[in-house]
């Protein structure tokens, strides 16, 4: 994803694209549903993976929906497994884009997220309209992969 | 002001007012506090605590691999063995789990569904080895499948195979095993996920009028299923309206096991029902509030005649609760059942212009769902269809819309809200670092299990499960000569995940993916 995206500059045709993705065994999706129309209503594309994807079917829906944002939602305390994987994922699958993840995240996993390239953690509470303005904020100004560059 | 109302008596049909005439007089409820934690020595020594500090009722909460019928060992475990309730993956784990627990005297609740013809069967092989025998071998299985379905999401099997077993379990337990309820049909997830407090007992009643019904269709009578069905409820913060609804989905039972089912009985008719307090209304945000909230909820499901009640701790927002916690939520119900006073009365709020108008409402609105389930072509059909599903994420979009615009309050978060909105006590984490290593003993000690087993037994029993599943026998005979066999519950539901094929949810509207 690029700062010449055809999603983001005055000559806007499409939306930008978010795909929500749960990932591992847990079952929770009422955030990621509620997310992904809250989203829809701000102006998002966004598509759902449905739940118990692996890393790698995420990453090809990713490339497929030429997603520009995942957001992944866990619940169940598996994110320092399942966040590494899908981070390589992506990467193999050659996809460029902003990685997000919300859900019960513990505070004291958020840098072990970041260090793999993580551009937010949300968390319970959390308006979807605050996470659409980090987003459309993020995506206008990244410029690399997983967002390298210090957004939000 | 005594109306045409108070004619209704506790314990007579409707059951508006309460399935026994005594109510908590006669018999207190159960308080059965769910609890699992990744290792069976770490759960035996939880459970044991709470039944020293006065909990009446044992409830398992299994891990996600174990909820999927997924062994220690597999690659799809990896990062979940032990983090939301304890790994489980044979009879002999189950064993463990249970050291020292006497099940012919307290009862075993147990959360599986999709996998709940094996735990049940690991739960009578462990009694049995006890000499505790199907005669006295008290307890609930979940095994509801149809709202994994719609809310819940913990299903393996396509939804027609898995109902199939799930009754297979209902004929089973309700011939073999006079003590146990082989099914808890649970409108509580259905709420967890947004439903309304008129779709959580209407799903709910439509459900289990389809699994009666089923068993029916085995052969047994009306009148020997429908007094073994248990129902599962939520208890929110709306105190009235919560109250009101267990007296709605009293009545609408009732009515409904007499009219739909033809049950005779007065047993038949009279709806149990387990409460538990609702976890999505627990904020992450000044989780002290969270003790007023479940006091609230139990409260709720105290005036409304629950039989079994989990009062949830502060803390289970974000992670299983620590010791401290959860003692606090068993004391909540404590203080609730011993000092109260509220388990001297019957029905207290009966006769309450506001109760009864809500009860009125919720049992029509209720009414409403379980035609529209009928409808949409019955409980099966509307899961397969997406009907449910749509209706519970719509309400959830509602919800959430009412929260975000302030128009329902949660006190700490959009009212009253300090910077602790931003602050989300989160510092703890679900399982700390030695997850992994105890993730890596299980899936030694599946492996261990296997080599030590007779191959020969394992392979012929797990053989004799696939061959009834495959010829639409019952299967849980099979199952319990597997579980006796040491058939791991990988084994046992990777078999029939080959034979049945997996469920994969079916294309949504609104740009999900095809799978």
């Amino acid at each position: 994803m690029n700062s010449t995206h055809p999603g983001f500059g005055s000559e806007t045709k499409r939306p930008p694209t978010v795909l929500i993705a749960k990932c591992g065994l847990d079952g929770h999706d009422r955030g990621a549903l509620v997310v992904a129309r809250g989203l829809r209503e701000e102006g998002f594309a966004v598509f759902y993976t449905g739940i118990r994807r692996t890393p790698e079917e995420v990453a090809r829906q990713a490339v497929d929906v030429a997603a520009d944002c995942v957001g992944l939602s866990s619940l169940a305390g598996a994110h320092l497994t399942i966040v590494p994987r899908l981070v390589d994922a992506l990467r193999d699958a050659g996809w460029r884009g902003l990685l997000v993840v919300g859900g019960i995240i513990p505070a004291a996993d958020e840098p072990a997220l970041r260090a793999t390239g993580v551009a937010a953690v949300f968390r319970p509470h959390q308006r979807v309209s605050e996470a659409a303005a980090f987003l459309r904020d993020a995506l206008h100004t990244a410029n690399g992969i997983f967002g390298e560059n210090e957004v939000g | 002001m005594p109306m045409e109302r108070d004619e209704e008596r506790p314990g007579e049909f409707p059951y508006t007012r309460g399935i026994h005439p005594g109510m908590y007089r006669e018999r207190l409820w159960t308080m059965r506090q769910y609890a699992g934690f990744g290792t069976a020595r770490e759960t035996n020594r939880r459970l044991k605590r709470l039944l020293a500090q006065g909990q009446t009722g044992l409830s398992l909460a299994f891990d996600l691999p174990t909820q999927l019928g997924i062994d220690p060992d597999d690659a799809r475990a990896a990062g979940e063995v032990g983090r939301a309730g304890v790994s489980v993956a044979t009879a002999a784990d189950l064993d463990a789990v249970l050291k020292g627990i006497p099940l012919g005297s307290v009862g075993l609740s147990m959360t599986a569904n999709a996998t709940a013809p094996a735990l049940f069967a690991f739960a009578a092989a462990t009694a049995g080895r006890a000499g505790v025998g199907a005669d006295a071998l008290r307890g609930t299985v979940q095994n509801d499948v149809l709202k994994e379905y719609a809310a819940r999401n913990l299903y393996l099997l396509p939804p027609a195979p898995s109902m199939r077993m799930a009754v297979d379990l209902i004929e089973f337990g309700c011939r073999f095993f006079p003590r146990w309820h082989p099914v808890s049909v649970s409108g509580y997830h259905l709420r967890e996920a947004g439903a309304d407090a008129g779709q959580e007992i209407g799903f709910a009643v439509a459900n289990g009028l389809a699994y009666a019904t089923a068993a029916m269709r085995r052969g047994l009578s009306a009148d020997e299923v429908a007094p073994r069905l248990s129902f599962f409820f939520s208890a929110g913060c709306d105190l009235l309206e919560e109250a009101a609804k267990f007296r709605a989905a009293r009545r609408l039972w009732a009515k409904l096991a007499r009219a739909r089912l033809g049950a005779g009985r007065p047993e038949s008719w009279r709806m149990k029902f387990h409460a538990q307090t609702a976890g999505s209304a627990l904020t992450a945000v000044e989780t002290d509030n969270n003790v007023v909230r479940v006091t609230l909820q139990a409260l709720a499901a105290v005036l409304g005649g629950a039989q079994s009640l989990h009062a949830n701790a502060k803390d289970e927002a974000w992670r299983l609760p620590t010791p401290a916690s959860a003692a606090l939520a068993l004391r909540t119900q404590q203080i609730l059942a011993f000092e109260s006073g509220l388990a001297g009365h019957i029905d207290p709020l009966g006769g309450a212009h506001a109760v009864e108008e809500a009860t009125d409402r919720l049992e029509a609105e209720a009414l409403r769902w379980v035609d529209a389930v009928d409808r949409a072509g019955g409980a099966l059909v509307a899961v397969e269809s997406g009907f449910v599903q749509s209706t519970v994420r719509e309400a959830a979009y509602r919800e959430y819309v009412a929260a975000e615009s302030g128009e329902r309050a949660i006190v700490g978060v959009n009212r009253f809200a300090g910077d602790a909105a931003r602050h989300v006590a989160a510092a703890d984490r679900p399982r700390g670092r030695s997850g992994d290593a105890e993730e890596a003993r299980a899936a030694e000690a599946v492996r261990r299990h296997r080599a030590a087993r007779s191959e020969a037994d394992a392979g012929r029993t797990l053989a004799a499960v696939l061959d009834a599943a495959e010829r639409g026998a019952n299967v849980m005979p099979a199952m319990l000569d597997a579980a006796n066999a040491g058939c791991t519950v990988g084994e046992i539901y990777g078999a029939l995940a080959r034979l049945f094929g997996e469920y994969r949810e079916p294309v949504i509207p609104e740009g999900r993916i095809a799978p």
